[in-house]
């Protein structure tokens, strides 16, 4: 089955004020499948449909981490992601996905800081 | 591949995959540790919290605002936005916060680190949850401070396949 999977995009605002605690929305398209279902007997076992999930979010500006996040398999599909970060300075802010089958997406936004 | 082979294969991997490993706990903000599979791989909320926070019976705390909806028709897409009252400064920050579907198969959700350039500890997610369930926000500080709250979601259609 073809799968929709990465397109990562972000929101954010292109400019802010030094030490404005701004807000970044992000998205990609990914299937966040659990690997488990329920058997006969209604007990949970290993499915068909192996676990295929985004385990980590890396956030950076300027190379310098803001926020990482690690993530289990009850994440929903398609995952959203808003996180703040505070503005000191013009740069990028870069956010990178890794799941769990080796794939790797990544996006970035530049930040004016007047 | 026969079915039955390919279970075991799969079962043999993540077998493999779960030996518990020694592995330095996250050093610096520098350098994200590994992923931490034994608290995804606990099967209950007390395992999950223990392996993670290393305790079950965590404080609640004003601190802690969770906003999830009282009802989710849908358990595949529940929104879940929290946030932690912090002054998010080098001396004193909100370092990690844990999400858990207590009543979920496997209960940890998700893991944030933050650091002081977060600005504030505030997350907003979408979280599967399998039944009606508590749905809990356990935050530590750089000191190693933990404050946590908890709010039921009843739902009406199962999200965990």
């Amino acid at each position: 089955m073809a799968q929709n999977i990465g397109n990562p995009l972000i929101s954010m605002p292109a400019s802010a004020k030094k030490g404005e605690v701004i807000e970044v929305h992000c998205l990609i398209m990914h299937p966040m499948t659990t690997g488990l279902h329920k058997n006969e007997q209604g007990k949970l076992v290993g499915g068909s449909t192996p676990a295929h999930f985004v385990k980590t979010v890396d956030v950076t500006f300027n190379d310098k981490p803001v926020m990482n996040a690690d993530w289990g398999i009850a994440v929903s599909t398609n995952p959203f992601l808003a996180f703040t970060m505070r503005a000191e300075q013009s740069g990028t802010l870069k956010i990178v996905w890794k799941d769990n089958k080796g794939g790797i997406w990544s996006v970035e936004s530049k930040l004016t800081v007047a | 591949m026969k079915r039955r082979d390919f279970l075991r294969v799969t079962l043999a991997v993540g077998a493999a995959a779960s030996l518990p490993v020694l592995r330095p706990r996250r050093a610096s903000a520098d350098k994200p540790a590994a992923w931490p599979a034994e608290g995804f791989d606990a099967e209950t909320l007390t395992d999950a919290m223990k392996r993670t926070v290393g305790k079950s019976d965590v404080p609640l705390s004003p601190k802690v605002k969770l906003n999830v909806p009282k009802t989710a028709e849908n358990g595949a897409v529940v929104p879940v936005t929290v946030e932690v009252d912090s002054p998010m400064t080098a001396a004193d920050y909100i370092e990690t916060l844990y999400l858990y579907v207590d009543n979920n198969p496997r209960p940890l959700a998700s893991e944030f680190h933050f650091t002081p350039a977060s600005g504030k500890a505030y997350v907003q997610q979408r979280l599967k949850m399998g039944g009606t369930s508590n749905v809990r926000a356990v935050a530590k500080t750089n000191k190693g401070q933990l404050m946590a709250t908890a709010q039921e979601v009843r739902v009406t259609i199962a999200g965990c396949g």
